[in-house]
């Protein structure tokens, strides 16, 4: 490589030093002609010629070739290419999980997972599973299911826009968005696919979401999904959201062309799933206004809990519904069904009708499902008393728990799904849930199903600290409840001393 | 850009052709059955004329989108709320110029409701539109018994009666639909430890776990089992719940070339000799994504390759077997029986209840260490509603059938039967002079349509004969690709078929879509194998 830069070098100054000369003869005698030029190329000597010849063609050689070859250092001979992917040694697949993993294990229920509930072989009252207004149980629901499995079998074979749409699926949004009162609304056939595909469909690389730092999973997930900035606001902290709302305003003033294509969300939930308090919605919406942001607001919780009527968290504060930019829910725990559901204006929900990942490319909601959460909407809009009695039962279970020795009760009264905390931490995280653990497990030998609230802890944004979740439905009686109390506070007594 | 298309199209096709006499040469011997896959080159004439109208389209929708503008016609389209004017809009407008130009006038193909069992046949609810599809009324009518060829009933398990439907039925009324939990909390019933135990002992696997949605398997395992420092090889074509998976994962993503090995293992040679980008570090681990039975190609994985590859290098093997398990090899194990291949070569084998078993859901089988990882790690274990009991017994009924568990020959002769009807219907498309993709052996089948007024043409016509099927265009497909496709099921019955291949050649008359220029030798009675299938280059 070296010499033939050497070498062309050398030429290189030979051609220019010739040219050099010519010209000099140019200038000197005018009288230069073709016929002469022409005399004086033959009487050049061959050895002369011969150079010249050879200095065009490389010349041209040298136009026409790769200056570089970068890749030509450090290209690795085929025999050297074997070696290193005979000497790779990729990690294993998945590390090896220790065998007393705690959550490798699962507990096990046999039979219904209804109000009463066997956990291990232990016939228990059901402290644990979401079914908020007991619809799980209802013979009525079930009976719906039925005649509708009945007639349309299990599965649907098919995407919603592969022969995979039923007229039960038309019907059961028709029904939520009438329950809710927005203009539309659309299914999922999964729970936590719903929000986390609402969001990307709308939200893009560029876009901002102001998030608050409890969302759950599913919200996290669909952040991620949308690859947009991301920007976390203190749980509940309506000023730390003005101050990254101001941020960002300053922001836009620098670059306003930027600032007319970037869109902006807030995504709240309405009852954190984490922290077991409402959102301040009316709050939000006058943020929503004045910096000009749309607010996703996931109300897995809320719907069908808060609310005269069950509607949720707007219900719940007067919020005009349609100040919400959109609603989702799972119907999986309030409906005791599977699913999903997003709710609000046809000009943003039919947008997810052809960039919703999970609602375009998965097999649709299986009838019977969307059947027993039609008939759950019945017995929901039958029976609006059912609200009031939860809520009732919520604040007595909110009370009944204050004062337990050595646990913290996280959550509003109006809750349906508390938390317990340690008040006073070990400092480690493991040993903290073998203390809730052994909480549990007390209980669980006295008719008690509790369980621990399980998180992914090396995924979430902001991991909760652990925790015992406590759910109140319908069908406990005051007796339960006070019985329940009474068994977390000697469990607590016993072993957290 | 449409002349590189056009030209990849027409380069694909020569490529698929030499594939077919290298396999006999070279790689052979990995095959235990024959390998035979085609994708027929799109006839230039016909790609110009599809760019050409979908010109036309363009133009048009300008020329709308203008009176639109200027309220000569009315728009339909939903509005933002007057309260919002001031904000960002929520999407771009010219993002929907394919929606509101082009998909709007054949949106009729699509999301037609059905009021019955998504079996062989099935009723549809007659829906009229008087305003150009923008919105849809629907008549009260019923269209009864229409043949079935858009559903993914393989074995037909699609039933309203029969084992399956009571067990679940019983299963209702005892333990209602929902479960209100996740596995992690109170959602693990026994019922669903059962089910993970079978479906191991049918995939011939340690162990497995089962989730509630068949998309979520996919986006919610692949980021528990690979993540920064890591690499995904991800074929083309993969479905749209691997490539979130992927994406979600934030491993580094490469795409290699549908089903081609040359472009799988120079990426895989790639990856090793020259490590991660910039820092040269050597990649923690590989992993292969693939599916098993492409559903929009019809294709099948070339899995023996893969897995020669995936040996050689030391790489991880992902199969998706969403369409292939139930659907391919003698006892409807899925491809790896296809192949006569051994499950513990596959890394992950994931699939879908949805399909074959006509249930919800999806399945991750594999080694013990796996699996208990997922139980531990997978995010569906974890933050999402278990499965629903009726479903649950949906699955292990149908299972317990195909595995001949029930003491019956029932799940057996379906299987069988899926394979011939798939042979049959492949067979009598070719020989009318469609251009059918993919393997002889898929009972996904794509029929070329090209052009987008055929798509929406070809969908009704058939319909007014009452037949169901399924079309697909852009962007599911390459722009000039779009097709029809046809999912054969073991519930047809021979009549079925018959009538239905009549109607498509009805249909194909009058809409001049047998485009084939490969001669296929009628072959009625003779079984088929390699040697009846004659191609005449004209």
């Amino acid at each position: 490589m070296l010499k033939t830069v050497v070498l062309h070098n050398v030429l290189m100054e030979t051609v220019i030093r010739r040219r050099r000369s010519d010209s000099v003869k140019m200038a000197a005698g005018q009288q230069w002609v073709l016929v002469e030029m022409v005399q004086a190329f033959y009487e050049a000597p061959a050895y002369h010629l011969i150079l010249e010849g050879i200095l065009i063609l490389w010349i041209i050689r040298l136009l026409f070739s790769k200056t570089y070859k970068l890749q030509e250092r450090s290209d690795l001979t085929e025999k050297e290419k074997e070696e290193l992917i005979e000497e790779w040694q990729p990690e294993p697949l998945v590390p090896l999980v220790p065998k007393d993993h705690p959550s490798l294990n699962y507990d096990v229920v046999t039979g219904p997972p209804s109000h009463r509930i066997i956990v291990n072989g232990k016939e228990c009252i059901n402290f644990a599973s979401f079914n908020f207004l007991g619809l799980l149980d209802s013979e009525r629901v079930k009976l719906k299911a039925l005649s509708s499995l009945k007639k349309y079998g299990v599965g649907t074979c098919g995407p919603r826009g592969f022969y995979g749409t039923f007229d039960v699926h038309l019907e059961l949004e028709e029904r939520l968005a009438k329950f809710m009162r927005t203009e539309e609304a659309i299914i999922y056939s999964y729970g936590f696919a719903t929000i986390a595909s609402a969001i990307p469909a709308y939200s893009k690389r560029g876009d901002i979401v102001f998030v608050d730092e409890a969302a759950c999973f599913s919200i996290q997930k669909g952040l991620q999904a949308s690859r947009s900035f991301v920007k976390y606001f203190k749980h509940n902290d309506m000023e730390d959201l003005e101050r990254l709302l101001k941020e960002q305003e300053i922001e836009d003033q620098k670059n306003p062309r930027k600032a007319r294509v970037i869109r902006r969300f807030i995504v709240v939930e309405g009852l954190y799933i984490n922290a077991a308090d409402i959102c301040p919605l009316p709050e939000l919406v006058k943020l929503k206004y004045k910096y000009k942001v749309r607010i996703f607001l996931e109300e897995s919780m809320s719907f069908g809990v808060l609310g005269e009527y069950g509607r949720g968290v707007t219900e719940h504060f007067g919020v005009n519904i349609d100040d919400i930019d959109l609603i989702s829910a799972n119907m999986e725990n309030a409906l005791a069904s599977i699913g999903g559901f997003c709710c609000g204006r046809s000009f943003v929900i039919d947008h997810q009708r052809l960039s919703g990942q999970g609602y375009c490319f998965s097999a649709s909601l299986p009838p019977m499902l969307a059947s027993a959460a039609i008939e759950a909407l019945n017995i929901m809009e039958e029976d609006p008393g059912i609200f009031r009695v939860l809520q009732d039962k919520c604040k007595h279970m909110h009370k009944a728990l204050q004062g337990t020795p050595g646990l913290k009760t996280v959550g509003e009264p109006l809750t349906p799904a508390l938390h317990l905390l340690l008040e006073n931490s070990t400092g480690s995280r493991t040993n903290d849930l073998k203390l809730l653990r052994a909480i549990v497990d007390y209980s669980l030998d006295r008719q008690i199903a509790l369980t621990l609230a399980r998180y992914l802890d090396k995924e979430e944004r902001f991991l909760p600290p652990p925790s015992i979740r406590v759910v109140v439905t319908v069908e406990q009686t005051q007796e339960e409840m006070e019985k329940a109390a009474q068994c977390i506070r000697e469990a607590a007594v016993k072993i957290l001393k | 850009e449409g002349l590189f298309s056009c030209w990849n199209t027409s380069l694909r096709g020569t490529i698929a052709h030499k594939q077919l006499v290298c396999h006999a040469a070279c790689n052979g011997e990995l095959y235990s059955r024959p390998f035979i896959e085609s994708f027929e080159e799109t006839p230039m004439l016909l790609a110009v004329l599809t760019y050409m109208s979908y010109g036309i389209l363009t133009i048009f929708g300008y020329l709308r989108d203008f009176m639109r503008e200027w309220k000569i016609e009315k728009c339909h389209t939903a509005r933002e709320r007057e309260e919002q004017k001031d904000f960002v809009p929520l999407y771009q407008d010219f993002e929907n110029f394919y929606t509101r130009n082009i998909y709007m006038r054949i949106r009729d193909s699509w999301n037609r409701p059905i009021c019955s069992v998504p079996g062989a046949t099935f009723d549809l609810v007659e829906c009229s539109s008087n305003d150009y599809n923008w919105t849809f009324e629907y008549t009260g009518r019923v269209v009864k018994d229409v043949i079935n060829l858009g559903s993914y009933n393989y074995l037909g398990f699609a039933e309203n009666t029969g084992a399956c439907a009571t067990a679940a039925g019983e299963v209702t009324v005892k333990f209602g639909v929902g479960v209100a939990s996740t596995r992690q909390e109170m959602g693990n019933l026994d019922r669903h430890e059962e089910l993970e135990k079978l479906a191991a002992s049918f995939l011939g696997v340690e162990s497995a776990m089962v989730f509630g949605m068949g998309f979520a398997t996919n986006s919610m395992n692949i980021p528990a089992l690979v993540g920064k420092g890591c690499l995904i090889l991800s074929d083309e074509l993969n479905h749209a719940s691997l490539v979130l998976g992927a994406r979600l994962s934030s491993s580094t993503i490469r795409v290699f070339k549908h089903n081609n090995m040359q472009s799988l293992e120079k990426l895989l040679r790639d990856a090793i000799v020259h490590g991660q980008p910039r820092t040269h570090r050597p990649w923690k681990k590989i992993l292969i994504l693939m599916e098993g039975i492409y559903s929009m190609e019809g294709s099948i994985i070339r899995l023996p390759e893969v897995i020669a590859l995936k040996k050689k290098y030391k790489a991880y093997l992902y199969l998706d077997e969403a369409h292939s398990i139930g659907a391919l090899g003698l006892n409807g194990r899925g491809v790896v029986e296809y192949f006569g291949l051994d499950p513990k070569d596959v890394d992950v084998m994931m699939g879908t209840f949805t399909k074959s078993f006509s249930a919800a859901g999806g399945y991750v089988g594999g080694r013990k260490d796996l699996i208990d990882y997922l139980r531990t790690h997978s995010h569906s274990a974890i933050y999402a509603t278990t499965m629903s009991l009726p479903v649950v017994e949906q699955i292990l009924t149908s299972m317990k059938c195909i595995m001949g568990k029930d003491g019956t020959t029932i799940g057996l002769s379906r299987i069988q039967r899926l394979a011939e009807n798939t042979v049959y219907f492949r067979r009598r498309l070719q020989e009318m002079g469609f251009i059918i993709y993919g393997n002889n052996d898929s009972p996904v089948v794509p029929m070329m349509l090209y052009m987008p007024a055929k798509l929406g043409a070809f969908g009704r016509e058939m319909l007014k004969r009452n037949i169901g099927v399924v079309g697909v265009g852009f962007p599911a497909t390459p722009i000039i690709e779009s097709r029809a496709r046809f999912c054969i099921s073991a519930a047809h019955t021979k009549e079925m078929l018959d009538r239905a291949l009549d109607v498509i050649s009805e249909v194909g008359d009058l809409l001049h879509l047998k485009y084939s220029r490969h001669k296929v030798l009628p072959s009625l009675d003779r079984p088929f194998d390699e040697t009846t299938y004659e191609e005449n280059e004209e």
